[in-house]
């Protein structure tokens, strides 16, 4: 499904604006909750692009920050809810580091729902998709990224 | 009362084509906000139900024959009209369905294209004093879209 | 030179459908690095194994990419593959282009561009693989059962008959669980315990098991081949050792507050009781809420009784630490809390029971010792309605979604031994669909009816009011004919949904089990690894993974027992290589590594290394213990100077992903 069919449709000769998702999952429970959408059939839109870790609390903000210069629109991370961490304690530090980090954004100027951390687990396929086409409409709704965006990185 | 709803065209139905059939139950789904497709017939409703005895679509029938896109029937039918509103279909259903708003989704239906409200302020005055309080509020609240 | 060969899978249609694959061929012979691309309709067929090993041969690939299903599905096979032919396993990479491209999007376009992408960023990625070698960690060659009900005591006994010693930690004061509280088991209509008990004995017997009754985990350490438990004994305030079970101090015992939890609350029992009369160990236990004793201090009766001076009203509960090898999780059921359906009744008449305590009021060994009685009457009940789904297949949020699977074959059986027993007992069973798929069962079922007169009315019940003078008075509907009911039975059984037990969360928590929302664990995948969570070393037995009845949990309890001992036989297990390492050049020996692992693998070591500038110092560094850590990446991120980093999942090789997938 494209994000912005209506805007495809009403504006023809505008190339329609396809935002760039990046999706940190976690292995155990929201890479497979995304295998999970997928045995489902749960459409979620092709902009997001997941990249598989062992845990949420893998994941360094510096890769957020990377993700946001090479030209991504949204970054969402997730992971097990809390208190289910296959590593018992990953989501909690990812939990505040991230809130630390939104609050960087804030002050970078990159509105700090750009990044969304979201939990879900792997039996939630239909969460996924829901989760995902939430975060797609709404990354869409802001438009396209450009602080922290490395100029050299355009085509 | 029973019975006696106002008879438009879109009632006096069971012959219409497919295509006005599907847009027909799609606008009484609209309306009703309630995901027919979701019942599993476990008759909850209609076991719930005090008018179904006098109801020539008990509840659960109805919620049948519109998950088969079937809505000229339960038009066509007199249940709407006499479903008291007492919503104990809904508190009860295990999926979580309001039959009683898909009678009401049906009634709107049917009193929208008519016209004017059928039953006004001054005429439930003169109904029958020996009614039940709730079936004066349930009438006016089905008779005046 | 690297040389990367890239391997697009179709899946039969399931990928090739929707995803353009030879443009991912095209797309990945235009690559750097890529020295040769290939698609075939089932690469984890042997002959799509064989292309890639021809491959690796003719072109000297060194990295392998894999455009296929979830790396949770294949990535083994194919690393696997790569060893055979000689490339390093950890030099594989998956691209899920099927359930991330060809299952959720419709458009061939769209789902051929993601797939490039997924492509390109897996490509990104195993240029920067290095070669990884697992480790080895020993097997603690014991089990632990959690739980000792039938599906806790079979896998105990396959695994004990095995060789291996196993302990049962149960947490009420017998094991046996809901089957020893049955009363007889469909289809065959035999009597529960006649088959449960003799396992029951088994398992106290056997030398290889240790019973641990009235005791639960409080702790779970370690990992696969080597977790360590905490068990806490709670005190039974009895000494187990010299109690000889008479039961003497249970009939004397002066309180009679507490309702029997296996009579299911129809009989109050003692402070100090035991279970059943089967009860393994016949040992009674000191229920101190409700002891005079505790609660008071002005009693001991049971002290005084005891002919063998078994009581111990000082006994503290005790902590037993164990290591095992593998964990079997068979913390069974429950049924569900009906306290939202007040609208059947439930909680406002004495003879509106759950099948549970028909089961108990059926019972030889139960309150009225086998006698069909009203409750609150104690009369035999002319009238009997069975009410299906009370709380099943429910999405109004009152009970479970899910379908219980055993109460269609349970209430034919209660139907028809209520009938056998009491001809002139009426016995209607209000139902929405029969669900009876299983040997015999359909049959057992249309017995009910065709020979036992059983009448099945399609439609549930709507409501049940309870009169003044204790009458039931039920209104339902019969769906089939039209018909509004009224009916005044003696007695309502309610088909209580089944439900998680609701200590499988807490004991999840321990393992690092997953559960799925209402409760169950998830199992590792849904078909072809049934039995084994997806924490490594753990294994599902029984109701505990999903609603099934009993020749579906001994099966399950016998398969988990065989993946147990598959795990406790090998001597040596391979550890998963991919653990974090530490430069010790630019580690500033902050400890900040250390306090956030959550294994304890990092500490902080005085050692020579050499600086930036190339000079030799004494100082302290983070040292990995590569057999604890299980690569969380926990400390890579925690350390300020980016010495940790994680193998396999490097900062590198994810900000290159990251790199490929935005550009």
């Amino acid at each position: 499904m494209l994000v912005n069919e209506a805007t495809k449709n009403a504006a023809p000769d505008t190339a329609p604006f396809e935002p760039k998702i990046v999706a940190f999952c976690c292995n155990w429970c929201s890479y497979a909750g995304a295998d999970g959408a997928g045995t489902a059939r749960k459409h979620y839109p092709a902009n997001v692009k997941i990249i598989k870790v062992p845990c949420s609390g893998r994941v360094n903000p510096l890769f957020v920050l990377r993700a946001f210069q090479k030209g991504a629109d949204g970054v969402i991370l997730c992971g097990c809810h809390p208190g289910d961490c296959h590593y018992m304690t990953g989501n909690y530090y990812t939990r505040r580091r991230l809130t630390l980090l939104m609050g960087m954004l804030d002050y970078l100027g990159v509105a700090r729902d750009r990044l969304r951390v979201a939990w879900v687990s792997a039996s939630e396929g239909a969460r996924f998709a829901e989760v995902m086409n939430g975060f797609t409409a709404h990354i869409a709704s802001l438009g396209e990224n450009v602080k922290l965006r490395d100029m050299r990185c355009r085509k | 009362m029973t019975g006696t709803g106002p008879k438009t065209d879109l009632c006096n139905t069971g012959r219409l084509t497919p295509e006005k059939e599907a847009d027909l139950t799609a606008q009484l789904l609209e309306l009703a906000d309630t995901d027919v497709k979701r019942c599993i017939q476990c008759g909850r409703c209609t076991a719930n139900c005090p008018m179904a005895q006098h109801m020539d679509l008990v509840p659960s029938r109805m919620m049948w024959e519109l998950k088969n896109g079937r809505a000229s029937v339960v038009l066509a039918a007199a249940s709407p009209w006499d479903c008291l509103s007492c919503f104990a279909c809904e508190t009860r259903c295990p999926r979580g369905l309001n039959p009683a708003g898909v009678m009401e989704a049906a009634r709107l239906l049917s009193i929208r294209p008519a016209g004017a409200p059928v039953l006004t302020a001054e005429e439930v005055a003169e109904l029958d004093p020996g009614m039940p309080q709730q079936a004066i509020v349930a009438a006016y609240r089905k008779f005046s879209k | 030179m690297q040389k990367i060969g890239v391997f697009v899978c179709w899946c039969g249609s399931n990928i090739a459908a929707t995803v353009d694959v030879a443009r991912v061929v095209a797309a990945a012979q235009g690559i750097p690095g890529v020295a040769f691309a290939a698609d075939y309709r089932y690469m984890c067929s042997e002959q799509g194994q064989q292309l890639i090993a021809d491959a690796v041969r003719q072109y000297g690939l060194n990295r392998i990419v894999v455009c296929s299903c979830s790396p949770r599905m294949h990535e083994k096979t194919f690393r696997t593959c790569a060893e055979r032919c000689g490339v390093n396993p950890y030099q594989v990479e998956i691209a899920n282009i099927r359930e991330q491209c060809a299952w959720i999007l419709k458009d061939r376009e769209q789902a051929t561009q993601k797939a490039v992408a997924l492509l390109k960023a897996a490509v990104a990625k195993v240029q920067l693989d290095t070669p990884l070698q697992p480790g080895e960690s020993a097997v603690v060659k014991r089990a632990l059962v959690l739980g000792g009900g039938i599906a806790g005591i079979e896998t105990a006994l396959d695994i004990a008959d095995a060789g291996y010693p196993v302990d049962i930690v149960e947490k009420e004061p017998s094991i046996g669980g809901k089957m020893a509280q049955l009363d007889k088991t469909f289809p065959t209509l035999d009597c529960s315990a006649c088959i449960l008990t003799p396992k029951m004995v088994d398992a106290a017997q056997h030398p290889n098991i240790r019973i641990f009754t009235y005791s639960e985990v409080e702790a779970v350490r370690g990992f696969v081949g080597q977790f360590e438990a905490d068990i806490r004994k709670k005190a039974r305030s009895v000494k187990a050792d010299i109690c000889s079970g008479c039961g003497i101090c249970t009939t004397k015992c002066p309180s009679r507050q507490a309702g029997s939890e296996f009579d299911a609350g129809l009989r109050k029992r003692g402070a100090i009781y035991i279970p059943f009369a089967q009860a393994i160990p016949k040992v009674p236990v000191i229920d101190r809420a409700h002891c005079l004793r505790f609660q008071t201090g002005k009693c001991g009766v049971c002290s005084l009784v005891c002919p063998n001076k078994a009581i111990d009203y000082t006994q503290q509960d005790e902590i037993v630490t164990e290591q095992y090898g593998a964990i079997v999780l068979a913390t069974g059921f429950d049924l569900l809390d009906l306290q939202h359906f007040g609208d059947l009744g439930w909680g406002r008449s004495k003879d509106i029971i759950t099948s549970l305590q028909l089961e108990r009021l059926t019972n030889a060994g139960g309150p009225t010792e086998g006698h069909l009685v009203c409750p609150s009457t104690g009369r035999q009940p002319k009238q009997v309605v069975i009410v299906s789904c009370v709380g099943s297949r429910d999405t109004s949020g009152r009970g479970k979604t899910y379908c219980s699977k055993i109460c269609c074959m349970y209430n034919a059986k209660h139907a028809m031994y209520i009938r056998e027993k009491y001809p002139d007992t009426d016995v209607t069973v209000f139902y929405i669909d029969v669900r009876t798929p299983g040997k015999g069962f359909d049959e057992f079922q249309r017995r009910a009816v065709e020979e036992y007169g059983v009448h099945y009315i399609r439609g549930l019940v709507g409501k049940v009011d309870v009169h003044r003078d204790g009458t039931l008075h039920l209104t339902a509907s019969d769906l089939n004919s039209g018909r509004q009911l009224e009916m005044e039975p003696d007695l309502i059984v309610l088909a209580a949904a089944v439900t998680a037990s609701p200590d499988a969360r807490k004991v999840a928590g321990l393992v690092t089990a997953s559960i799925d929302n209402d409760g169950f664990y998830v199992e590792a995948h849904p078909k072809l690894r049934p039995v084994e969570s997806p924490t490594a070393g753990v294994f599902l037995s029984g109701m505990c993974q999903g609603p099934k009845d009993i020749p579906e949990t001994v099966s399950q309890a016998g398969a988990a027992a065989v993946k147990a001992i598959g795990l406790l036989s090998k001597d040596k297990l391979l550890t998963n290589p991919c653990t974090a390492w530490c430069n010790e050049t630019v580690c500033s020996g902050c400890r900040s590594c250390v306090q956030v692992c959550p294994y304890g693998a990092i500490e902080a070591v005085e050692k020579t290394v050499v600086t930036l500038e190339g000079k030799k110092e004494q100082r302290s560094v983070a040292v990995v213990n590569e057999a604890l850590c299980q690569g969380c990446g926990a400390c890579t991120v925690a350390c300020p100077s980016g010495a940790m980093d994680l193998k396999g999942f490097s900062n590198q090789e994810i900000m290159a992903e990251v790199d490929a997938l935005c550009w």
